[in-house]
């Protein structure tokens, strides 16, 4: 190959290895490829046991996301000729056990998700024939940045305390619940609040503010977790101060 | 096939953190450094309380104490806890529009507008204690 470049891919074969190894292959230096296209030739071309995941490549399922040169990026929009000469590095995300190869175990995030009810709550449903639950643009503003999220795992693989702490909610689950508290339909903020105000929720965050700086979608969960944080003081000094209220 | 594997139970690999993990990104270093700066903020706290009840022991106490600040030593060690308590000022104001949303006439202000109120707060707050200082006899 003339134009050629090494990548330097962690394996990890659990029938057959008790610790990860790293593999090097040769894979045409394309402009137009990104690392993804690259580990693709690498499964149809050199080596088909190669493991790793991938579905739409336009970075919106977020199931791509791998440490490429230490980094967390999706590598569907990573070009592999900007990596410089080589050998490229191409680990699984941080912070989660690994299955095979670069596939990371993602239940632990899923099972978070789930806890901090992600989803509209109202107290009470209004009758359909009131029609729909309008929104101004500013209200829809409010929240949306949040909705972007694509549950791609690069803001918990950039988070130190995700991995020194494993019971840390960590910053995609509280952006999540971020968005649908700052939606204008929604009524959960208290509910939510009781999970996220917990030590293993926003008050492990130590705001070192890498998942924002990580985040394909420009979420900022860093900044989600220190309104919260905010939210929460403000909510405790109300309940001190006026107990005969409900906060 | 190894132990410890079965074909629908996997055998996962899990890494640990190394305990340099902060040296694997320049962001992760000034992370600690910034967290480290709380330190000296609060020595310099300490030191306040400290000479406030050397005040109370009597002029005497105070002259010793006031010599003890004097030594070189005291002089180095303290302009780097002022270097320290002025990082960790600076940081911790530079990251407070992450923090906060201020909201006027149903709008949300910019941060550049937060993050200018807090500096003014800051300048004012300094300018004030200067000028309390600079009246003492």
């Amino acid at each position: 190959m003339a134009d050629a470049v090494t990548l330097e891919i962690q394996r990890y074969r659990p029938e057959q290895d008790d610790a990860p190894t790293w593999q090097r292959y040769r894979v045409p230096r394309r402009e137009d490829w990104m690392v993804l296209d690259a580990l693709n030739f690498i499964k149809d071309e050199l080596d088909g046991t190669l493991s790793y995941r991938w579905a739409c490549r336009m970075g919106v399922c977020g199931s791509c996301g791998m440490l490429v040169n230490g980094e967390p990026v999706l590598t569907c929009a990573t070009y592999l000729a900007r990596l410089g000469p080589g050998p490229i590095r191409v680990e699984p995300l941080h912070g989660f056990p690994v299955i095979r190869d670069l596939v990371g175990d993602l239940t632990d995030f899923l099972d978070k998700l789930q806890r901090v009810r992600p989803w509209i709550i109202r107290d009470e449903e209004p009758p359909l024939a009131q029609g729909e639950c309008r929104q101004t643009p500013e209200e829809l503003g409010e929240y949306k940045p949040y909705s972007m999220c694509i549950n791609c795992m690069l803001c918990y693989s950039a988070c130190p305390i995700y991995e020194l702490e494993p019971h840390f909610l960590g910053p995609a689950a509280i952006a999540l619940s971020q968005r649908y508290n700052l939606d204008s339909r929604d009524h959960g903020n208290e509910e939510r609040m009781d999970i996220l105000s917990q030590a293993d929720g926003i008050w492990a965050c130590t705001f070192i503010g890498e998942c924002s700086a990580v985040c394909p979608k420009e979420v900022d969960p860093a900044g989600a977790i220190q309104r919260y944080k905010v939210a929460a003081t403000a909510s405790w000094f109300r309940s001190v101060l006026t107990p005969w209220r409900r906060t | 096939m190894k132990s410890g594997y079965t074909p629908y139970h996997p055998k996962w690999y899990r890494s640990r953190i190394p305990i340099f993990w902060w040296l694997r990104k320049p962001a992760y270093a000034r992370f600690i450094v910034r967290e480290l700066t709380s330190v000296p903020v609060a020595y310099a706290a300490l030191l306040v309380l400290v000479e406030a009840g050397v005040v109370t022991r009597g002029p005497a106490a105070y002259a010793a104490f006031v010599t003890w600040l004097q030594q070189p030593m005291v002089v180095g060690l303290h302009v780097a806890v002022l270097v320290g308590a002025a990082l960790h000022t600076i940081t911790w104001l530079n990251l407070a529009p992450k923090a906060l949303v201020v909201r006027a006439a149903g709008h949300r202000l910019p941060s550049a507008i937060v993050l200018a109120a807090h500096w003014a707060g800051w300048v004012a707050v300094t300018g004030l204690v200067g000028w309390l200082i600079s009246r003492l006899p």
